[in-house]
C-alpha cells in the first residue's frame, strides 16, 4: 500500500526534505513543517499540489493538538507521521553549556513527544498508521563528544520503543531509524567525509517505514554498533570513541 | 477542538474502502443539533451513518464528524390493530419484525440482512425481494420528521415534494430523526417457497414472466462462471405469504424465527466463513457455484416447502461473519438495473464481460422491479442484477474498468444504479442515469434544506451528488 496522507515534522532541509520530495513524488500528499518559512516555501513550490507547508516551531508543544488536528483536516486523512527536526549546535571538549542542551532536549526530544503522542491517539483509535522517529547512531552510548545529544537520541529510542509496545499489537507501525553520519546542515561543521547523502538516506528511510521496529541504514553500522552496544562501560570510558 | 479520541476509522459492509471520521453518537435531537452546531463551528462535515450497512462509501466521510444514530433507537408507539409503528432512525429491521411479529405484522420490505436502520434503509430507500409488488420501502412510510443542518425540525408526509427526495436522499438532505411506518398483516410467520432450476437466461426470464404476477416474493441466484448454452442459468426461489388455519399460530413465535447456530444439525456456523475463505478464489468459486446449481437442479427442483420469514428474508445473516470470507481487500457489489426489454441482452453481456476479463462475480442475485417516485430513485420496470466481486490489492484497477464497462451497457439500455451497494459511479454515470432536471432539483432541495452544505459522505463526494 502506497501511503496517501503524510506529516513531516522538520522538512526544511536534510533528510526531512528529501523525504518530502520523495513522498510528493509518488502521489502522497504530505503537510511539511518547519520554522523558517521562507525554506519552508521553496520546498513546497517543488511540488504545489502535494506539498503543503506548514510554519511552527517544535518548541511550542501547546500549539501541537490543535495544528495536528488542522492539518489531518487538510490532508483529509492520515497514514505516516515521520519526526525529523533534530538539533546538535558544535559543543567543546570541556564545555557544559545548558542553553545548548535544553534547545537540543526541546527539539529533538520533546517536540517529537508532543508531535508523536498525537499520532499515538489518532492510529490507535483508527487501529492503522505508520509513526517514523529518526533516532541516532549517536543515541546507542553516551559518548564523550556529545552527551546531550547522545542523551536525547537515547531517549527517542526508549520513548519509540514503548509506543511500538502499546501500538504494534493494534496494527500500527512503529519505527525507529538509526542513522549513521549524513551529509546535511546539523553536520556541517564536522568536515564528515563519506557520509550518506539525505537523497540516498531517505529512499531507505521509506523503504524501511514498513516494517515495524529498530533500523540501521547500513548492514556495517549494525554490527558495528551491536558491538560497541556491547563493550562494557569500564572498557569503554578509556577508548577514543 | 474536537476530542482528538473520537476519530475512528470506518467503513462500509463490503470492508473495501475506509475513512477516518470523528462519531459522535447522540440520543435525542437536541444532541444531534448540538453536534450539527458543533461541526459547523468547527468548520467540519457531517455524514451520517446509521448501522453500515451500505456496501461502499454511503455512510463514511474522511475527516467528517460522523453522526452515528445507532444509539438512537427507541420505538415510539406501536398499534396492533392498525399495524402503525413509530420507532426512531436507529431501530433495526430486527427490531422492526421483533416488535410486529406476534401480533400478526411483518415489514412490508426487508433487506437481505436485519441488521440496516431505519434511518439508513429510508435514505436508500431499499427493497426487497418482492420490489416488483411492494416497491421500495419509503412507500410504506406515513410520516417522517426531518431535522435540517441548521436546526429546523418539520414533519413530512407523503403529500409533500420534499418526502419523495428525502426518502431516497442518500443522507444528504438532513436527519431522519423519526418514522412512522405501516406493517403488512401475516397469518402466517412461514412462506411457502417454491424452488425452480433455470437452465438458462431464456428459461430464467421465463419464470420471472410467470410467476411475477401471481407470487409474493422472487428471486434468483445466477452462475456467473458458466458460459455458451447454460449462459444464466441458477436458481430461483418463488414465495407466498403462509395461510396458517390456527387462531394464534405458532409460527408467529419469535422463538419460531431464531435461525439454528448449525448446518445439518451438527457443523457450527461461527467457522463456516473459514471455511468460505479457502474456497473464496476463481477456482473454488467456479466450484461452490456448480455445485449449488447441481443440488438445486437434482434434489431441490421443482419442490415446495414452508420456511420461516426469517429464513428466508435474510440470507445474509445465515452465515455469521461470512463477509470475513473475502478479507483482507474486502468486496464491492455491482447492482444494475435494467429495462425489462434489455435486460436479458444487458446481464448477458456483463457476465461475457467479467467471464473476459477473468473477473467474475462469486455471486450473483436477479430481482424484478417496477418504477417508484422517489427523486433518486433506483427503480425500473424491469430486472436487477446484484453482483459480489472480490477486491484485492492486484485486481482493483481492472475491476473499476470492469464495473464502468457495464455501466455503459447499463446506460444505453436506460437502465439506473443503486447507491446503497455502489462503489464506482462516476459523476458522468450518475448525471446520465438521474438527468440533469433530477440532479438540479436535488441540487436546490439540498441548497434550501441544507444551507452550508454540511451533509457528505465519500459516495456523495465520488459522484458528485455534494461536495
Amino acid at each position: 500500500m502506497k501511503y496517501k496522507h503524510a506529516i513531516i515534522v522538520g522538512a526544511s532541509s536534510g533528510l526531512g526534505r528529501e523525504l518530502a520530495y520523495l513522498l510528493a513524488e509518488s502521489g502522497c500528499k504530505t503537510a511539511i513543517l518547519a520554522r523558517d518559512e521562507e525554506r519552508l516555501r521553496f520546498v513546497a513550490g517543488k511540488h504545489p499540489q502535494r506539498l503543503l507547508p506548514f510554519v511552527h516551531d517544535v518548541r511550542d508543544t501547546d500549539a501541537v493538538p490543535e495544528l495536528f488536528q488542522q492539518i489531518t483536516k487538510e490532508l483529509g486523512g492520515l497514514d505516516l507521521v515521520i519526526y525529523c527536526s533534530g538539533v546538535m549546535p558544535e559543543v567543546g571538549p570541556h564545555e557544559f553549556n545548558f542553553q545548548k542542551d535544553k534547545l537540543m532536549v526541546d527539539v529533538n526530544l520533546i517536540g517529537a513527544i508532543a508531535w508523536l503522542n498525537q499520532a499515538a491517539i489518532r492510529f490507535q483509535e483508527t487501529r492503522s498508521g505508520t509513526i517514523v522517529g529518526i533516532g541516532s547512531v549517536a543515541g546507542d552510548r553516551g559518548r564523550c563528544g556529545q552527551p546531550v545529544y547522545n542523551t536525547t537520541k537515547a531517549a527517542l529510542a526508549t520513548y519509540l520503543e514503548a509506543l511500538r509496545n502499546r501500538l504494534s499489537r493494534l496494527g500500527v507501525r512503529v519505527v525507529t531509524i538509526k542513522p549513521g553520519p549524513m551529509q546535511t546542515e546539523m553536520t556541517r561543521h564536522l568536515h564528515l567525509r563519506g557520509a550518506m547523502l539525505p537523497q540516498i538516506a531517505a529512499k531507505k528511510v521509506l523503504a524501511k517505514s514498513r516494517k515495524t521496529g529498530e533500523h540501521y541504514l547500513k548492514p556495517t553500522h549494525r554490527i558495528a554498533f551491536a558491538l560497541i552496544r556491547m563493550i562494557p562501560s569500564p572498557i569503554f570510558r578509556r577508548l577514543k570513541i | 477542538m474536537i476530542d482528538p479520541s473520537r476519530i475512528e476509522r470506518l467503513g462500509g459492509y463490503g470492508m473495501s474502502q475506509f475513512a477516518d471520521g470523528y462519531v459522535y453518537r447522540p440520543t435525542s435531537v437536541d444532541e444531534i443539533r448540538a453536534v450539527l452546531a458543533k461541526a459547523k463551528a468547527e468548520g467540519r462535515q457531517v455524514t451520517l451513518r446509521g448501522a453500515g450497512r451500505s456496501y461502499g462509501e454511503a455512510s463514511i466521510g474522511a475527516e467528517c464528524i460522523i453522526v452515528d444514530l445507532s444509539r438512537m433507537n427507541r420505538m415510539l408507539a406501536w398499534d396492533p390493530s392498525t399495524g402503525m409503528l413509530i420507532a426512531e432512525p436507529g431501530a433495526t429491521i430486527e427490531d422492526l419484525w421483533r416488535t410486529g411479529l406476534e401480533d400478526g405484522y411483518w415489514p412490508p420490505v426487508v433487506s437481505g440482512t436485519m441488521y440496516p436502520m431505519l434511518g439508513g434503509a429510508l435514505a436508500m430507500n431499499i427493497h426487497g425481494k418482492n420490489a416488483f409488488k411492494a416497491g421500495p420501502i419509503g412507500e410504506h412510510v406515513e410520516e417522517i420528521d426531518l431535522l435540517t443542518t441548521d436546526g429546523r425540525l418539520m414533519t413530512l408526509s407523503p403529500n409533500d415534494e420534499m418526502f419523495y427526495a428525502v426518502i431516497s436522499g442518500a443522507g444528504l438532505l438532513g436527519v431522519i430523526t423519526r418514522v412512522k411506518i405501516r406493517l403488512k398483516k401475516v397469518k402466517s410467520g412461514n412462506l411457502r417457497v417454491l424452488a425452480l432450476t433455470a437452465r438458462n437466461w431464456d428459461e430464467e426470464f421465463e419464470a420471472f414472466e410467470t410467476f411475477t404476477p401471481i407470487a409474493d416474493y422472487v428471486v434468483s441466484w445466477i452462475d456467473c462462471f458458466e458460459r455458451g448454452k447454460g449462459a444464466g442459468r441458477g436458481a430461483l426461489h418463488v414465495a407466498w405469504y403462509a395461510d396458517d388455519p390456527d387462531e394464534f399460530p405458532s409460527s408467529l413465535k419469535i422463538s419460531h424465527q431464531d435461525l439454528p447456530d448449525t448446518i445439518l444439525g451438527f457443523f457450527p456456523k461461527a467457522i463456516v466463513w473459514r471455511c468460505l475463505k479457502a474456497f473464496n478464489n476463481r477456482p473454488g468459486m467456479k466450484l461452490v457455484n456448480a455445485a449449488k446449481y447441481w443440488a438445486g437442479a437434482l434434489l431441490a427442483n421443482g419442490k415446495t416447502e414452508h420456511q420461516s420469514l426469517v429464513a428466508f428474508s435474510f440470507l445474509l445473516d445465515y452465515v455469521p461473519n461470512w463477509r470475513w470470507a473475502y478479507l483482507p481487500g474486502g468486496f464491492i457489489q455491482y447492482q444494475s438495473l435494467v429495462p425489462k426489454e434489455h435486460a436479458k441482452r444487458v446481464f448477458a453481456e456483463q457476465i461475457r464481460l467479467q467471464q473476459e476479463a477473468r473477473l467474475e462475480s462469486f455471486l450473483a442475485v436477479m430481482k424484478r422491479h417496477r418504477p417508484d417516485k422517489f427523486l433518486l430513485s433506483h427503480a425500473v420496470d424491469g430486472y436487477s442484477l446484484a453482483l459480489d466481486f472480490k477486491v484485492t490489492e492486484r485486481n482493483r484497477e481492472r475491476l473499476w474498468d470492469l464495473t464502468h464497462k457495464m455501466n455503459d451497457l447499463v446506460l444505453q439500455a436506460g437502465g439506473r444504479f443503486y447507491l446503497a451497494k455502489d462503489s464506482t459511479l462516476r459523476p458522468s454515470d450518475v448525471e446520465s442515469f438521474l438527468g440533469r432536471e433530477t440532479l438540479s432539483r436535488f441540487r436546490s432541495l439540498k441548497a434550501e434544506l441544507d444551507p452550508y452544505g454540511l451533509l457528505t459522505s465519500e459516495l456523495a463526494k465520488r459522484t458528485g451528488l455534494a461536495g
